[in-house]
């Protein structure tokens, strides 16, 4: 990781977005509030296909409620209200002609703690979206099992006992797999809220691999607390403070050389 | 002047140290006696019935079981009609109370919209309140005069020929003790059940919402087969406490020590016999044989109930401690 | 996946709404049925001659449930006194002291209590104390209910107990004051809402009781004058009356019905007002 060096800091501006060659979401002024508190404050920002973007930012700035927003899931909570628009490669999610049900599947999610079925088996978790969708023949569903399982590095040590339950996987090895039965559904993005954060460094590094090597394919976007897991796999960085979107912009530059003075104590560790 | 302030300090403190331990010791001991009653009771309990019952017991042995003739006056004691009233009552309540309870804790935690959850979670815990000789008395009174009249002629003319729905039909009945036992057990069931399903953590609805499932999707796959144990133990509770049920069954059962095939037939529980003909009891030998019915009562309950708790307790903490 | 396979999806998920929500009112029908009727048939009979008078000789029309209704409360004075001693401080002991298994044990076989029918506690304090003392009478009323809220009493208890936070007990203990004046004087009065809450439900529980009266309170047509005469109760007299041919008495049944229910709720809503304020239910 590059050392960071003091620049003289910009004044006041819009952070600064990249040209998009192609725009997965296309987020414009985005505030999410929960019973009038209002926890993301007008959020714009466009992020890019194919490509690892990291949301980070010290605790209660707003990433985990950011993330849920591009899969309706902060729904969820009674009193979330939101305002604003979210894109999806072209397609308002929000709009009252889409269900949410359609948008979790185009989004998947990954949690921080990993929550397979614990009634299900290894195979079982990983086919059941798409079971849900209606999928019922067998080799097409066995084929996009192997698939998904050699996409999260699951499937070679796993393959010989796919019928065994979910829980008699280490932790490490649970995350894969719901990395596996999120990706068997094909979504267009995959959300990762802080998904090593509950694993040791060898397991953490083999995730991290993982989400470099699905970005070919997929479009990730990753709330992390580590800095330097950042550095390492993203492309692109949202630094997030107090519900603000401060600054958006490659991650070298990020870490190097930050337009905002606030970006610039963050990554510094000044304060976090 | 000094010198006794000291000492004034000092030697009340020594000697309410020997106090303190005493009455430490003391109030420990104490609360452990009062704890220590729950097996005391259990045992006396076992013993005071099985004392009251040496009687029958030596003369009948295990036959008491099996015989299904229950004669008084000439001495003929045979507990089969009521074991049999017992099982049969309550199997009746459990296929009518548990779909209903288990779909009903369901639509509570997570199909009702969020502003139906409190009133009518309200109302039925009204109705586990209500005792059960109100319900008995709604019984004899309401329910049982519209199952003569529309419900069992209905049933006698649609299914009239299984032998289940053969007969006469009077009212009161193995069914209608069946029907008003499911309405007790109803409340329980449902209330334990409810936290049950609670207590399923919501990191595995979000898993199944994550993948894009509607509400109905998720609570069949990341809520009911998480909670399959803990709901099978609330349906042990039920019928734990289906086995139990005395007044609302007596009042509608009709109290006949008859084994029948039909549900329109009379019939007699365990605990119904007891209630009606303990007091009535003329002879040493009779009242044996009702003490003994209630020891079979008292095992099969136990026996029950533990296995209930344990699968309770294995699965969702706190569920059925203290439960109305 | 096809539109018209999300549409049956949309579908299911709106059938299994209805289906549970008609289970739900099915649940909720007794019920309204039963407080229909009780008011129907019970509100006429309710007047004063019913609160004040003993019942009248068999067959004859009139009277009232005065002495079933006094002894209804007086049975309950009683149970509580036996039941809330050791319940409170057994549960006491399972919060306080103990070690773990032994306190395992002990809330399964209170547990177990719980679940033993009310029938079967009946006919033991009539093996107990009836036939010793060859007579029914309210103290063997009094003892069986207060008995069957030992478990309940204690369990509520002790939950109520482990509410209140250590820091209090370690703060205390760090003074100097010995362990039982801390729990009597500092703990327990800390809690003591919750517990009256756990001993007024036990009682609504056990207001309704009937069927271990059958066996050791017995039923009385006069007034009790001593704890060791038998004593009128309302669920009994309710029972009674029921069962006989005599439409009055059946007047006079629901009547009861509406009287003991009221009774009951007015246990309830008082625990209600107590906890009133620390109620945040989400679900």
């Amino acid at each position: 990781m590059k050392r960071f060096v003091a620049p003289p800091s910009k004044s006041d501006q819009k952070p600064e977005s990249p040209a998009p060659p192609q725009s997965a979401f296309s987020v414009n002024n985005l505030s999410v509030l929960f019973s009038e508190h209002a926890v993301l404050k007008n959020v714009s920002i466009d992020i890019r296909a194919n490509s690892v973007t990291a949301i980070i930012g010290p605790s209660g700035c707003g990433k985990s409620t950011f993330l849920r927003a591009l899969n309706r899931m902060h729904e969820l909570s009674p009193t979330a209200r939101m305002q604003g628009s979210i894109i999806l490669f072209g397609q308002d999610i929000y709009s009252p002609k889409i269900e949410p049900v359609i948008v979790r599947r185009r989004v998947g999610m990954v949690f921080q703690k990993s929550n397979p079925f614990p009634t299900m088996s290894i195979a079982d978790n990983v086919t059941v979206g798409l079971r849900l969708n209606g999928m019922r023949d067998r080799s097409t569903i066995n084929g996009r099992m192997e698939e998904s399982l050699k996409m999260s590095a699951l499937w070679d040590e796993v393959k010989d006992r796919l019928s065994a339950p979910a829980v008699s996987l280490s932790g490490g090895q649970q995350q894969r797999l719901c990395i596996a039965r999120a990706l068997a559904v094909r979504p267009e993005v995959l959300l990762m809220d802080e998904p090593a954060s509950a694993l040791d460094p060898l397991a953490t590094a083999k995730i991290e691999d993982l989400i470099i090597e699905l970005k070919k394919q997929f479009t990730i976007v990753i709330v992390t607390h580590n800095m330097q897991q950042a550095a390492r796999i993203s492309d692109h960085t949202a630094f997030f403070y107090l519900g603000e979107l401060i600054e958006y912009d490659k991650t070298e530059k990020i870490f190097t050389n930050p337009s905002k003075k606030q970006t610039e104590d963050y990554v510094t560790g000044r304060f976090g | 002047m000094k010198q006794t302030a000291a000492t004034s300090i000092v030697a009340p403190r020594s000697a309410s140290v020997a106090g303190r331990h005493f009455g430490d010791r003391a109030f420990k001991w104490l609360t452990l006696a009062m704890a220590i009653s729950v097996f005391v009771l259990v045992v006396m309990i076992g013993v005071e019935l099985a004392k009251g019952s040496h009687l029958t017991l030596k003369k009948f042995g295990w036959s008491f079981l099996g015989d299904s003739n229950w004669d008084p006056v000439n001495e003929q004691f045979g507990a089969m009609p009521f074991i049999f009233g017992t099982l049969v009552s309550s199997a009746i309540a459990l296929v009518i109370a548990v779909p209903l309870s288990i779909a009903t804790a369901v639509f509570l935690t997570e199909l009702a919209p969020r502003w139906l959850r409190k009133p009518l979670t309200f109302f039925i815990e009204l109705l586990a309140a209500v005792p059960s000789v109100i319900l008995g008395l709604w019984g004899i009174f309401v329910m049982v005069p519209w199952l003569r009249e529309h419900l069992f002629p209905a049933l006698r003319n649609t299914l009239g020929f299984l032998p289940l729905f053969k007969g006469p039909i009077y009212g009161v009945s193995m069914l209608a003790g069946g029907i008003i036992v499911a309405i007790m057990i109803l409340p329980i069931i449902t209330s334990v059940s409810r936290e049950i399903l609670r207590s399923v953590p919501d990191l595995q609805r979000e898993a199944a919402y994550a993948l894009g499932a509607t509400r109905w999707e998720v609570t069949r796959i990341a809520v009911l087969s998480y909670a399959k144990k803990g709901l099978f133990g609330a349906v042990i509770l039920g019928l734990g406490r289906a086995l139990g049920e005395t007044m609302a069954v007596t009042m509608v059962i009709g109290n006949r020590p008859e084994i029948a095939k039909s549900l329109f037939a009379p019939g007699y529980t365990l605990a119904s016999v007891i209630a009606n003909e303990f007091t009535e009891a003329t002879s040493d030998m009779y009242l044996s044989a009702l003490f003994e019915i209630g020891l079979v009562l008292l095992g099969v309950t136990i026996l029950v109930n533990a296995v209930a708790q344990l699968l309770l307790k294995t699965f969702g903490g706190n569920s059925a401690n203290a439960h109305p | 996946m096809t539109h018209s396979y999300h549409h049956w999806r949309n579908a299911k998920n709106a059938a299994m709404q209805i289906l549970t929500l008609a289970c739900a009112l099915a649940v909720v029908t007794p019920l309204a049925l039963i407080f229909f009727h009780l008011l129907k048939s019970g509100i006429g009979a309710l007047n004063l001659e019913f609160f004040t008078h003993l019942p009248s000789p068999v067959g004859e029309v009139g009277g009232g449930m005065a002495n079933a209704i006094v002894g209804s409360c007086e049975l309950l004075l009683l149970a509580a006194c036996l039941g809330v001693p050791v319940g409170v401080l057994g549960g006491i002991f399972l919060s306080e002291y103990g070690g773990s298994k032994l306190n395992w044990w002990i809330r399964f076989v209170a547990d177990i209590l719980n679940g033993v029918p009310s029938i079967i506690w009946g006919i033991f304090v009539y093996a107990l104390i009836v036939i010793p003392a060859k007579g029914f009478s309210a103290l063997a009323g009094g003892v069986v209910l207060g008995l069957m809220i030992i478990p309940l009493i204690m369990r509520t208890t002790e939950e109520v107990l482990r509410l209140v936070p250590n820091g209090y007990r370690e703060a205390a203990l760090a003074l100097g004051i010995a362990q039982w004046r801390v729990i009597m004087q500092i703990i327990v009065p800390t809690a003591l809402k919750g517990i009256v809450t756990g001993i007024l439900l036990a009682l609504a529980r056990v207001a309704g009781e009937t069927a271990p009266l059958l066996f050791t309170a017995f039923g009385n047509r006069f007034w009790n004058h001593h704890l060791t005469d038998p004593i009128a109760a309302l669920p009994l007299q309710i029972f009674t009356y029921a069962i006989s041919p005599y439409e009055d008495w059946h007047r006079q049944a629901w009547a009861g019905a509406l009287v003991l229910l009221l009774m009951i709720s007015m246990l309830s809503v008082s625990v209600r007002l107590l906890t009133r304020d620390r109620f945040a239910d989400g679900k």
